[in-house]
């Protein structure tokens, strides 16, 4: 459970002890660990520890974070009225002069972040590459002359730059002519678009091949594709839900959730992050009082979740919001986007993962981008939910259908996951994948970072805190030729800017090691290191991964 | 109290999930496509002449353009594996970005991955909640979206109707007269299509650019499909009314339709565009690579050259247009069934003169048409839309699409098998 304020520099309290052991988790020193009750009704008990970590930073870390953003606001608005009274000049593009007149299209105060704080260290998003983004890439080299107004590419490149940003868990981006035979193939057959919608002449027999197969993978009844990840949730939440119905979303839910949900026009209520005493009160209070102004019964309830949120790298807890789900009738939507082919045994997601069965969840929901390697989304479930959404999903009827080249590509890395091209591969990769994180994982706990998210994870954030050092990280790491992403506000709390590293299962040892050995130096030089329980502290924690039941 | 909670807790019951479908619901059971859907396509199993799918230019079975798509599957792989912030950018975009505001002589271009996803973000990242857009009757189910995730007021007038929108404007400036101070701060826009999906036919341009200055409206034109099949070169609706292009605020369009590909796009000016890279929704997300690379092919001649390195001739689009004129004589004077849109739109519909009750049996008529012409050889469909979600929902018609690949006999051939297929079965 994800409740940092129950610990205060490194000060136990003991009073809310009680309560979590009820749920079954323990608290100690901002480590949860989750001991699994056997609240699964099939009668599995899975014996496996759920170890997540939510450090808070020591008080002077948050103090100078504010004082940072504080310094960074006045000299912000300093700027800004110098540049109103001409004193500096203005690099903003202005409006058209015959527009002068009209209702002007920004409000200045809207971009007050973006001109002044975020202007000063965007060289480091936005960094265009031109390989494959596989384990290495090559970026181009861009120098700015006004201060990051404008870039000018000097025509060199960067090459085999360590990528630890992009999606690439289970290394399917790739270019060896031997893997993408069959891609090529298709390519030649069927071109590369369809210039039409689902349901008028856009589903060829590749869909229909693609769909069987995910639904194999998956081990549902059917399922349905798209042609774009995000696109995929914003279309078909509307269509499951609407008016009266009650939507309980995680607070740290993506964009494509939360706009579907607005645009379902169902009522949203926010639980706090993966707190299960949260949305069981929730539900339980939408139940027994129903509509807010009516009091009739809601028509339906739907709990959105994430399988690897990724902003956090923290693992949904699955047992026990089935368990809930169960109990108070509602229904789980569970986006994947992050964690299929990432986590579980063979790579089937966060259902395998906690070895449940693929129907206790409702909807069933995924995105290609990711470890494929390609582009599109599906929702698998029972055939009469996919029957539903193909007639009435917003992206049937009028959104083009995934091109076919794309969908061979797909189809390829499932197969090899799978095993059924004959080799493997695919076992192989995901086997890769968790020993790379959880190696990657340790090293960085050892050498005393705070990382947040659960230790099966592939998406390690590494706080940052202070807004200084956002762009003195992401620079000084490329100088080292690798290529980290930094985040920052609005994208995660304001005083909670991170580095966000995915590991992927192309990533060699050297190669790990080659970043952990410039992540130690730099952690040094920039007073990175801000764990308070680093070698020293409990190893046996990091040992114990089976826990065997009394009960 | 907790027993009477408990009980509430145990008697509510939920709808289910999703409600049944009925076996026969008429777009439950998709037509399959084996094969890359081009000019000749085998629909179900039967090989027929392709007129329903959006390849206008005939660029989906190019030679020159798979060549360049492959080239840049071995160097890039397939996706991106990010968005665009995180090391998602490829040279590659950026260069498509270049050259297509170069070949709309705008001065940026920023570009999408998935067509619909295009307008309906670049609405929402414009315009919120307070702000006042004026939007046709027609307008696609994208624009409906993009507005819908606004949050601003709505207000819409009959289908190129300009006294009806006039009459709008002016009551809007009363109201503002009321309220200077909040009327300083609403934004206004209008959004019109260039070539309506839904009808067929032209927004009338120049007239709305006299109403953009008269009463400080901004405008963003959408131009799926209008985008390479209008003007001399192609460039859309401002290049075949001669409107300069730095009147229009904003114009989107997709590149599903004429360039055969995948994705969108919006160009303008950059003080309009530059805000799109941070504050749209959708921009940040995977871009598929494949189909990118041959669209910089397109651009290049597109700027109209005529070198060895170009996909196709200028005169394409006339050739288009002349066949979209051609069939739509043809397919005049078909007693039950009327044409509608324009006669050098590339993409018609075809509507039942009366309705025979219900949208129902209108339906199944017209499922009846076009069965019968797909078993004789050219392959129809009905323009799909969702009964429940469209705010003026057009009544049900068969789409026809003209594309520059089919030929006289073959448009003369539809057209006669339309005419018996209505014959026999509308009569």
């Amino acid at each position: 459970m994800a409740n940092p304020s129950a610990v205060c520099n490194g000060h136990l309290h003991h009073q809310k002890q009680n309560n979590l052991l009820k749920s079954g988790t323990s608290k100690k020193n901002g480590i949860t660990k989750g001991i699994k009750k056997n609240g699964v009704s099939n009668g599995s008990l899975s014996k496996k520890a759920f170890i997540e970590h939510f450090e808070q930073a020591p008080m002077y870390v948050a103090v100078l974070t504010f004082v940072g953003f504080g310094v960074g606001t006045i000299f912000g608005y300093l700027r800004d009225f110098m540049r109103a009274w001409g004193l500096e000049k203005r690099n903003v593009a202005t409006e058209r002069e015959q527009q002068k007149d009209f209702v002007p299209l920004y409000q200045d105060f809207e971009n007050f972040y973006t001109r002044n704080l975020y202007m000063r260290i965007r060289d480091n998003w936005n960094r265009p590459i031109c390989s494959v983004p596989g384990p290495q890439f090559d970026l181009m080299e861009r120098v700015t002359d006004d201060y990051n107004w404008t870039f000018r590419f000097t025509g060199r490149t960067i090459k085999n730059v360590i990528n630890m940003g992009s999606y690439n868990y289970l290394g399917f981006a790739e270019t060896d002519a031997d893997a993408l035979k069959t891609v090529a193939k298709e390519l030649q057959k069927y071109g590369t678009g369809i210039c039409s919608t689902r349901q008028e002449m856009g589903n060829l027999d590749k869909h229909v091949e693609l769909e069987k197969l995910v639904a194999r993978f998956l081990g549902v009844e059917d399922a349905m594709v798209f042609g774009m990840g995000f696109a995929t949730n914003s279309m078909n939440i509307p269509a499951l839900v609407g008016k009266g119905c009650l939507i309980l979303s995680d607070e740290l839910n993506h964009t494509s959730l939360v706009l579907g949900a607005r645009l379902s026009g169902a009522t949203i209520r926010i639980f706090k992050h993966n707190n299960i005493q949260s949305l069981e009160s929730l539900l339980r209070d939408a139940i027994i009082y129903g509509q807010p102004r009516s009091r009739r019964a809601w028509r339906k309830i739907i709990i959105l979740v994430e399988g690897i949120y990724s902003m956090e790298g923290s693992i949904v807890r699955l047992p026990e919001i089935v368990s809930l789900k169960r109990k108070y009738k509602a229904y789980l939507y569970l986006d994947e986007a992050h964690s299929i082919g990432a986590v579980g045994a063979t790579g089937r997601g966060v259902v395998e993962y906690f070895g449940m069965n693929p129907d206790d969840v409702d909807v069933l929901m995924g995105t290609f981008t990711k470890s494929f390697g390609a582009a599109g989304g599906y929702i698998a479930g029972k055939k009469d939910l996919v029957d539903f959404l193909r007639t009435h999903s917003h992206s049937a009827v009028y959104a083009t259908s995934m091109c076919p080249p794309v969908a061979e590509q797909i189809i390829r890395a499932m197969k090899c996951l799978m095993g059924l091209d004959g080799t493997t591969q695919g076992l192989q990769r995901v086997q890769k994948l968790g020993k790379n994180t959880r190696y990657f994982r340790r090293r960085l706990h050892e050498m005393g970072f705070i990382i947040y998210g659960n230790d099966d994870s592939p998406v390690v954030p590494l706080l940052l805190f202070m807004p200084g050092k956002i762009g003195a990280f992401a620079r000084r790491m490329l100088e080292k030729n690798i290529g980290v992403v930094v985040v920052g506000f609005p994208a995660t709390p304001i005083t909670e800017s991170r580095a966000r590293f995915c590991v992927s299962a192309a990533h060699t040892r050297e190669m790990l090691d080659t970043v952990l050995n410039a992540l130690d130096e730099l952690g040094d030089f920039l007073q990175l290191k801000y764990s308070r329980y680093s070698k020293s502290a409990h190893p046996e924690l990091y040992e114990e991964t089976r826990f065997e039941l009394e009960d | 109290s907790f027993q009477e909670k408990e009980e509430l807790i145990e008697e509510w019951q939920p709808e289910p999930l999703v409600p049944p479908v009925s076996k026969d619901h008429p777009a439950l059971n998709y037509n399959i496509v084996s094969g890359p859907p081009t000019h000749k396509i085998t629909v179900n199993g039967k090989e027929c002449i392709n007129f329903a799918s959006f390849n206008f230019l005939g660029l989906l079975d190019n030679e020159k353009v798979k060549n360049a798509a492959q080239a840049s599957l071995k160097k890039y792989g397939v996706g991106t594996c990010g968005p665009r912030g995180f090391y998602g950018t490829f040279d590659v975009h950026l260069e498509l970005e270049e050259r297509l505001a170069k070949f709309m002589r705008t001065e940026e271009a920023i570009i999408y991955s998935y067509g619909f996803a295009t307008i309906a973000s670049a609405i929402p990242a414009y315009s919120k909640r307070g702000d006042i857009v004026f939007v046709d009757e027609a307008a696609c189910f994208a624009i409906q979206k993009g507005l819908q995730a606004s949050r601003s007021n709505i207000k819409l007038f009959k289908h190129n109707d300009m006294t009806h929108l006039e009459r709008l404007l002016k009551e809007q400036e009363t109201e503002d007269q009321k309220n200077p101070r909040k009327a300083r701060v609403t934004r206004r826009f209008i959004v019109v299509e260039g070539l309506y999906m839904n009808t067929g036919d032209i927004c009338p341009l120049p007239e709305l650019i006299k109403l953009k200055y008269k009463y400080k409206v901004r405008i963003f034109l959408e131009e799926s499909l209008s985008f390479g099949v209008l003007g001399e070169h192609g460039r859309g609706i401002t290049e075949h009314f001669g409107v300069n292009i730095d009147d229009i605020d904003l114009i989107s369009a997709n590149m599903e339709n004429s360039l055969a590909s995948i994705g969108g796009f919006c160009c303008g000016r950059s003080f309009v565009i530059d805000h799109q890279r941070l504050n749209s929704l959708k921009c940040f997300n995977t871009l598929v690579l494949v189909s990118v690379l041959f669209n910089l092919r397109l651009q290049k001649c597109k700027a109209g050259t005529r070198s060895e390195d170009c996909l196709f001739y200028l005169d394409v689009f006339q050739t288009l247009q002349e066949k979209c004129k051609r069939i739509h004589r043809a397919l005049q004077g078909i007693s039950g069934l009327k044409v509608v849109g324009e006669s050098f739109s590339p993409a018609l519909h075809l509507q039942l003169e009366e309705s025979r009750g219900s949208r129902e049996s209108d339906v199944k008529l017209l499922k009846r048409v076009v069965d019968y012409c797909m078993n004789n050889g050219i392959a129809l469909t009905q323009a799909r839309y969702l009964e429940k979600e469209e705010k003026c929902l057009p009544p049900p018609s068969i789409r026809v699409v003209i594309t520059v690949e089919q030929t006289e006999q073959e448009l003369d051939k539809a057209a006669s098998l339309i005419k018996e297929a209505a014959q026999s079965l509308l009569n």
